[in-house]
């Protein structure tokens, strides 16, 4: 329990079909992983949005610091050569 | 007896084999919806209501199958919504208040729990469409017994508070646990015809699915009493009238009204 006598927040992440990524969904507070993964269901998967759950404890998800963010990422803004689209195929390889 | 009365005669004893499954279905979640908007937190909230939409399910589709079968143009509606508590045979124990957290997780582990030990035999009914509830109900059952029972444990083997909370309601709710054991002649003949088992049949799986989780949630089991709940038979507590009074109030004040 927290400070607050509140439960620990999970992050909530759904698989909404087979083959695809489970994607964050938000978060649910809950006493225990057990739990969190019903709660999880009951809040975000009650119209059939999912096939698959996982649950995080909150704080043990490490995150970019936002304050970071002009160095963490700005410099990529020019590096257009990155992108596959830069690249000229040859008519040869059109259909790549 | 010829063949014409024997059969209207198994109809009704069929007819209150359903309709005894179906009022249970529907009071609980009458008494589960009073929760909505106030649960302890918002996620229990939401995952208690859903419990309650899925027992209103099974008893749309009860009442509606209850409906064909007395063949008398009641539909889901008309049995739920103007009905007289008389009429109603769900057993005593959904119709009692929630109390508090406890007691009603507790009262909907012990209920739910029956449900699926009925689900199971009633897969092989020779009433298709009571089969086809039970497949559909059995998964919804299941999860439901998950969830509560998890609470039971945590409530019961929690704080002292959460200990003293639980246990007494179980001193509480246990007398009209004996009621949803109690085969009667309806329930031994729709047994005789294949439309069900009889209640008497289900204990030994209800005992095995609930006692661990008693037993894991450090709960004492109080001595079986003489006393016998009656709802079943249409004998209720005082709390099923003010239920009704409410449930149906809107139902009554605008008859055939739609959204």
């Amino acid at each position: 329990m927290s400070k607050h006598n509140e439960w620990p927040l999970w992050e909530v992440f759904i698989r909404s079909r087979n083959g695809l990524d489970h994607k964050h969904a938000g978060s649910v507070h809950a006493p225990d992983a057990k739990l969190a993964l019903q709660m999880a269901r009951d809040v975000y998967t009650r119209r059939q949005e999912g096939v698959s759950i996982w649950v995080v404890p909150s704080d043990q998800i490490v995150a970019s610091d936002p304050g970071e963010k002009a160095a963490y990422f700005d410099p990529m803004e020019d590096k257009v050569y990155r992108h596959p689209t830069f690249y000229e195929l040859p008519d040869e390889v059109n259909h790549m | 007896m010829n063949e014409t009365t024997d059969h209207s005669a198994l109809c009704a004893e069929h007819l209150r084999y359903v309709l005894r499954i179906a009022d249970g279905s529907l009071i609980l979640a009458q008494r589960l919806s009073e929760w909505c908007g106030h649960g302890p937190v918002l996620e229990e909230d939401i995952a208690l209501t859903n419990i309650a939409l899925d027992l209103l399910g099974q008893a749309r589709l009860l009442l509606s199958h209850a409906g064909r079968l007395e063949d008398r143009g009641r539909d889901e509606d008309a049995l739920a919504y103007l009905r007289d508590e008389g009429d109603f045979l769900n057993p005593t124990l959904v119709e009692l208040p929630n109390g508090d957290f406890a007691q009603t997780i507790l009262r909907t582990f012990l209920y739910a729990s029956w449900q699926q030990v009925l689900w199971e035999p009633l897969l092989e009914s020779r009433d298709p469409t009571l089969a086809a509830i039970a497949a559909k109900s059995r998964k919804e059952t299941r999860y439901h017994c998950e969830h509560l029972a998890e609470w039971v444990i945590r409530l019961g083997d929690g704080t002292a508070e959460s200990h003293a909370r639980t246990q007494a309601a179980l001193h509480y709710l246990h007398p009209y646990v004996a009621e949803l054991f109690a085969s009667d002649a309806d329930d031994a003949a729709a047994a005789a015809a294949g439309i069900g088992p009889e209640p008497a049949t289900l204990r030994t799986a209800w005992d095995a699915a609930v006692l661990p989780v008693l037993a894991e949630a450090t709960l004492e089991v109080p001595p079986v009493t003489p006393f016998r709940s009656t709802g079943r038979l249409g004998r209720h507590s005082e709390y099923l009238g003010f239920l009704l009074a409410e449930m149906q109030s809107l139902a009554r004040a605008h008859p055939g009204a739609t959204w």
